[in-house]
C-alpha cells in the first residue's frame, strides 16, 4: 500500500523527482564505469602477452619499452643494432626470438616488420598461439599478414594489395606507394592489440625504406623488384625483441646479461614484472578515481534526501490526513523510504542501460586508440555488491526526511502548522 | 477500567451502549511546556447518537482537544473514554487502529491525498479500518449516492475537483468505515454559502441514517440551531485563556 502511494507521489512531482533520478544515474554510471573498465582494462593488458620471458629494447623505463612492444602505445626511444641482436639471439640459453621492427602504419593502424617466428611463438590469453582465419604467414618480399581487426575495419581480403605510409598519422602526407604490399594471412581475433596490427617481413620493411632517407622518398630512385632481390635487405636495427628462454631459471641470468651489454645501452624486463610495475603506477589514479566516483554518489544521494526532505514541510496536510484516516507513523516514514528507494532503483537502472550502451561506443574506440579491449558490460558479483550497496545507502539517506516526517507525524498529529 | 472490559466484545465496543466521549479530570500540556496547562476539562460528556456544536475560538484548545479525541496526544493525567475505550491504556499502534475503525474526521480543507484518485483515497481508509473490498464497494457506491457524487468522480484524482466536491468526498471517506464518532473541524469554513447549506443538509442527513456520534467543531453560530447541545470549549476548559495558538 505505501509503495502504492509513494509511485503516485513521485508521479505527482515529476520534474523534481526526475532530476533527482538522473543525478543518481550519472553518480552510478560514473561509479560502476570507473569499476568495470578498470576491471576490463587489467584483464585485457594482462592476457596481452604470455610465454615470453624477457623483452629487450634500448634502454629506457621498463613501462615504456612493455608499452611500445607489446600495446604499440608510445614510441621507442632509441633502437637496436642488429648485429647486437644477432649476438644476444645467439645466446645459448636463447631458445627463440622474434625482432620487432615498428614505425611505419597503414591508414591508423601500425605495421610492424618481424619474422616468421612471431607466429610460431608469441602467445597471448592462457597461452594460445596465435593462428591464422585465412591464408598464412608471409614468404615474399611484399607480403603483408595483417590482423583480425584490420581485416575486419578495412574490408582487406586475400590477395588485396595495400600501400603502408610512413610515420603513424592517420593520414600520412609520405606514403609508400612505390611499392604496395599483397595480403597473404588474415590472423584469427585474439581481442588483444595484435588484432589491430599490420604485419611484413624484416626485409620487407627494409626494402621500403632503401629509396628513402630521413623519412623522404629521394625523387627519381625507384627500384624494380628484382632489383631489390638482389640487394642486402638485412635491416641495420630493430626495434625491440622478444626472447623466449629454454629454461626459466635463466631469466635473470640473461636479463643482467643483457642489461650489463657492453657495445649498446640496453634494457631487458620481464613482461611479468613490468604488468605490476603498472598497475602499482595506476592503482593510485584507480583509489583516486573510486574515491572520486563515490563522493559523487555521496553527493547526489544526500542531494535526494534534501529534495525529500524539502518537501516534507509542504506535505504536513498529507500527513495529517494520513494520521486522521488512521495510518501510523511508521506507514508514513515507509512512504517516504519508497520514494527514496524508487528514485534510487529507477537511476540505477537509466545507469545500466546507459552504461551498457556507452561500453558498446567506447569499445571500439579504446580498441583503436589505446589497445585496450573492454567487454559488454555485465552484471557480476562486484556490480550486484556495488549495487547493494547504493540501496543500502539510499536507505540510510534515506534515513533523514524519513525520520522527519516521522516524527512530523506522531507530534503534529491532526494540526498543520506555519 | 471501565466495568464492560472491551476485550469481552469482538468489536472492541463493549456491549452496554457507553457514551461516546466520556471526559474525566483530564490535564494536557505539551511536553517541555509543563507550566502551560492547555486543557483542563473536569467532566465533558457526549451520549451516542448526540449532535454537538463545538464552539472553540482560536486558543481555545481546540486543536488539541481533537488531537486528543482521536488518540493522537495522550492526557498527562485524568481519562479519555471513546466508546467506553480508555485511550490512554492503548498503545499508540492501537490507538491509531482504534481511530482508523471508529472515528471519522473532516477537516477544514484538504481532506484527501491530492495525488492518489477519489477511489484510492477511499480505499486508504478503508486499508487502515480493516474492511474487506467488496463491503467496501458497496458502501462507497450507497455514500456517493447520498452525497450526490456522481460516478465520473470516482476515478478523478482528488487534486482535480472543486472544494465543494473535495467535501464531499472527505465526508465519504470520514464514513467509509462506519464509524461511531464523526468528528468535523470547521468543514464548511471553505465553502460559499450556498454549497455550505447544501453540505450541512447532506452532513447532517447521512449521519443521521447512519447514527453517527457528530461533534461539529465551528466558531460560525448561525449553524448552531442543526444541533441538539451547543458547548463552549472556553465554558468546558478550565485552562481557558491559554496563550496557546490553535
Amino acid at each position: 500500500m505505501f509503495v502504492k502511494v509513494a509511485w503516485h507521489s513521485l508521479l505527482n512531482r515529476k520534474y523534481t523527482v526526475l532530476l533527482a533520478l538522473i543525478s543518481v544515474a550519472i553518480s552510478t554510471f560514473v561509479l560502476l564505469g570507473v569499476e568495470h573498465i578498470r576491471h576490463e582494462a587489467k584483464e585485457s593488458f594482462s592476457k596481452t602477452v604470455s610465454g615470453v620471458d624477457l623483452i629487450v629494447g634500448a634502454r629506457t623505463g621498463q613501462l615504456n619499452l612493455l608499452l611500445y612492444s607489446i600495446f604499440r602505445i608510445g614510441n621507442a626511444t632509441n633502437n637496436i643494432s642488429w648485429q647486437s641482436y644477432r649476438e644476444l639471439a645467439a645466446d645459448p640459453k636463447v631458445a627463440w626470438t622474434i625482432p620487432i621492427s615498428l614505425g611505419d602504419s597503414h591508414r591508423g593502424y601500425r605495421v610492424m616488420g618481424t619474422t616468421q617466428d612471431y607466429f610460431t611463438h608469441f602467445r597471448f590469453g592462457q597461452n594460445t598461439p596465435l593462428s591464422f582465419a585465412q591464408g598464412g604467414p608471409f614468404s615474399q618480399l611484399f607480403d603483408v599478414v595483417i590482423g583480425a581487426e584490420v581485416a575486419k575495419k578495412l574490408g582487406y581480403r586475400l590477395h588485396d594489395s595495400i600501400v603502408l605510409a610512413h610515420g603513424l598519422g592517420q593520414a600520412s602526407f609520405s606514403i609508400h606507394d612505390d611499392n604496395p604490399f599483397r595480403v597473404t594471412g588474415i590472423l584469427r581475433a585474439t581481442g588483444t592489440p595484435v588484432d589491430h596490427a599490420l604485419y611484413v617481413s624484416l626485409a620487407g620493411m627494409e626494402a621500403i625504406h632503401l629509396n628513402w632517407k630521413d623519412g623522404v622518398k629521394i625523387p627519381g630512385r625507384q627500384m624494380a623488384a628484382h632489383e631489390l632481390a638482389a640487394r642486402d635487405l638485412t635491416p641495420k636495427s630493430i626495434t625491440a625483441f622478444m626472447v623466449g628462454l629454454k629454461s626459466k631459471m635463466a631469466t635473470f641470468h640473461v636479463q643482467r646479461q643483457v642489461n650489463q651489454y657492453q657495445k649498446e645501452p640496453l634494457l631487458a624486463m620481464l613482461p611479468g614484472i613490468a604488468l605490476t610495475e603498472l598497475w602499482q603506477m595506476m592503482s593510485v589514479m584507480e583509489n583516486t578515481l573510486r574515491l572520486i566516483s563515490i563522493l559523487v554518489l555521496f553527493s547526489s544521494l544526500l542531494g535526494l534526501s534534501t529534495m525529500l526532505l524539502s518537501s516534507i514541510r509542504e506535505r504536513q496536510r498529507e500527513i495529517a490526513v494520513l494520521r486522521a484516516i488512521g495510518a501510523p507513523p511508521f506507514f508514513v516514514f515507509l512512504i517516504i523510504q519508497s520514494e527514496a528507494l524508487l528514485i534510487s532503483l529507477g537511476g540505477i537502472i537509466v545507469a545500466m542501460f546507459a552504461l551498457t550502451m556507452g561500453i558498446l561506443f567506447a569499445q571500439t574506440f579504446l580498441a583503436e586508440n589505446y589497445g585496450i579491449f573492454i567487454n559488454h558490460f555485465a552484471i557480476n558479483h562486484q556490480t550486484l555488491g556495488i549495487l547493494g550497496t547504493i540501496v543500502v545507502s539510499t536507505g540510510v539517506l534515506g534515513l533523514i526526511p524519513s525520520l522527519s516526517a516521522y516524527r512530523m507525524s506522531l507530534h503534529h498529529g491532526l494540526t498543520v502548522r506555519g | 477500567m471501565h466495568s464492560n472490559s472491551p476485550r469481552n466484545s469482538p468489536s472492541g465496543v463493549p456491549a452496554t451502549i457507553p457514551d461516546a466521549v466520556r471526559i474525566n479530570g483530564l490535564h494536557f500540556s505539551y511536553p517541555g511546556k509543563v507550566h502551560t496547562v492547555v486543557l483542563a476539562i473536569p467532566e465533558w460528556r457526549v451520549a451516542r447518537g448526540d449532535r454537538v456544536f463545538l464552539k472553540g475560538p482560536s486558543g481555545s484548545g481546540k486543536s488539541t482537544l481533537l488531537n486528543l479525541l482521536a488518540g493522537i496526544l495522550v492526557a498527562n493525567k485524568g481519562t479519555i473514554e471513546i466508546l467506553g475505550q480508555n485511550l490512554s491504556a492503548l498503545s499508540a499502534r492501537a490507538r491509531d487502529r482504534f481511530r482508523a475503525a471508529h472515528i471519522g474526521i473532516v477537516f477544514q480543507q484538504f481532506n484527501l491525498i491530492p495525488y492518489l484518485s477519489v477511489l484510492d483515497n477511499i480505499r486508504l481508509a478503508a486499508h487502515f479500518g480493516k474492511k474487506d473490498r467488496t463491503d467496501l464497494d458497496l458502501t462507497a457506491r450507497q455514500l456517493f449516492d447520498m452525497l450526490e457524487l456522481d460516478n465520473t468522480v470516482i476515478t478523478k484524482k482528488a487534486s482535480d475537483l472543486s472544494v465543494g466536491q473535495q467535501q464531499r468526498v472527505a465526508i465519504a471517506r470520514a464514513l467509509v468505515n462506519a464509524p461511531e464518532i464523526l468528528i468535523a473541524d470547521e468543514p464548511t469554513s471553505a465553502l460559499d454559502s450556498d454549497t455550505r447549506d447544501a453540505f450541512m443538509q447532506m452532513l447532517l442527513e447521512i449521519s443521521k441514517t447512519q447514527g453517527n456520534t457528530l461533534i461539529f467543531v465551528s466558531h460560525d453560530t448561525a449553524l448552531a440551531p442543526h444541533f441538539h447541545h451547543v458547548v463552549n470549549l472556553a465554558e468546558i476548559n478550565q485552562a481557558g485563556g491559554s496563550q496557546h495558538v490553535c
